[in-house]
């Protein structure tokens, strides 16, 4: 049950991507070039989805406990340390190369492009070493 | 150049919120998607497995269904520079995880419940990505 309905959510948030225009590496990278050929349409998809998250999530917390689990998973840490700093700062280098974060690049998958076939299996690569390099550290789910 | 596109990017957003929200509401969790995609690699921490292949897997058929929902095809404009979507998909996979978050674990999910180390993460990821696009394309020229 849980993964037809995971699974109707990923379909959920990979058409927000694919509607939004998230999912196109071009108009990533014209928005990340705002020295260039900015185009400003990715900061309405922030937009959108922050406004409906935060009203969505206030409401959501305010129940005991999830449909099918016993308790919300909420990441406890909040403290600033340096791979809140560091991982995103590699994240970003990333990002701004391919123009892919790791949601765009999953619904690339069926679409055929070579870059694609390049991008994904070293993005596993890489969360596979960052996972193996923080074992054992304590990491609050994302 | 891309098109400004502010009211598909507006709805798109918030379908990725709403697809936030309810998982929230469904399990609980954070709709993170360098989080979901990683914990398909071992080690197993929970029994979560088959939900965040669900997730995975809809994002992955997402541009089918919108096609065959809409008829249009969806476009994406990937680089075919091989070794730099290599170098990129390692940098968004290592990033991410040692960050504890992306585009959307941190951006749209974290921004939302208004975490600190979200904000700190979003900035920092923004900031790189920004600089990033801004050497590729106006110092290296390419």
């Amino acid at each position: 049950m849980s993964f037809v309905v995971n699974l109707a959510l990923g379909l959920l948030f990979g058409i927000g991507l694919v509607v939004s225009g998230m999912s196109d590496p071009a108009k990533v990278l014209n928005f990340l070039d705002l020295f260039g050929t900015w185009d400003p349409s990715l900061a309405f998809v922030m937009g959108g989805a922050v406004i409906t998250a935060f009203f969505g999530y206030r409401l959501v917390l305010k129940r005991e406990k999830p449909v099918a689990a016993a308790s919300f998973h909420l990441p406890a840490g909040s403290a600033i340390d340096s791979r809140i700093l560091v991982g995103p700062a590699i994240f970003g280098i990333g990002w701004g190369l391919g123009g892919f974060c790791p949601g765009p690049a999953l619904t690339a998958v069926t679409l055929g492009a070579t870059g694609t076939y390049a991008f994904l299996p070293m993005m596993f690569v890489g969360m596979w070493l960052a996972r193996t390099a923080t074992a054992g550290r304590v990491a609050v789910a994302t | 150049m891309t098109e400004f596109t502010p009211v598909a990017s507006t709805i798109g957003g918030i379908l990725i919120g709403l697809s936030a929200v309810l998982l929230m509401a469904w399990e609980g969790r954070i709709a993170g998607i360098s989080g979901i995609s990683s914990r398909l690699l071992p080690p197993y921490a929970d029994g979560a497995f088959l939900s965040r292949l669900g997730f995975v897997l809809g994002l992955v058929a997402a541009p089918l269904i919108y096609l065959l929902a809409t008829g249009t095809e969806v476009v994406q404009a990937v680089s075919s520079n091989l070794p730099l979507m290599t170098v990129a998909g390692l940098l968004v996979g290592f990033g991410s995880v040692y960050g504890n978050g992306c585009t959307s674990g941190h951006g749209v999910c974290g921004l939302s419940r208004l975490s600190l180390r979200s904000l700190v993460a979003t900035v920092t990821f923004m900031v790189t990505a920004i600089a990033t696009v801004f050497v590729v394309r106006h110092i290296a020229g390419a």
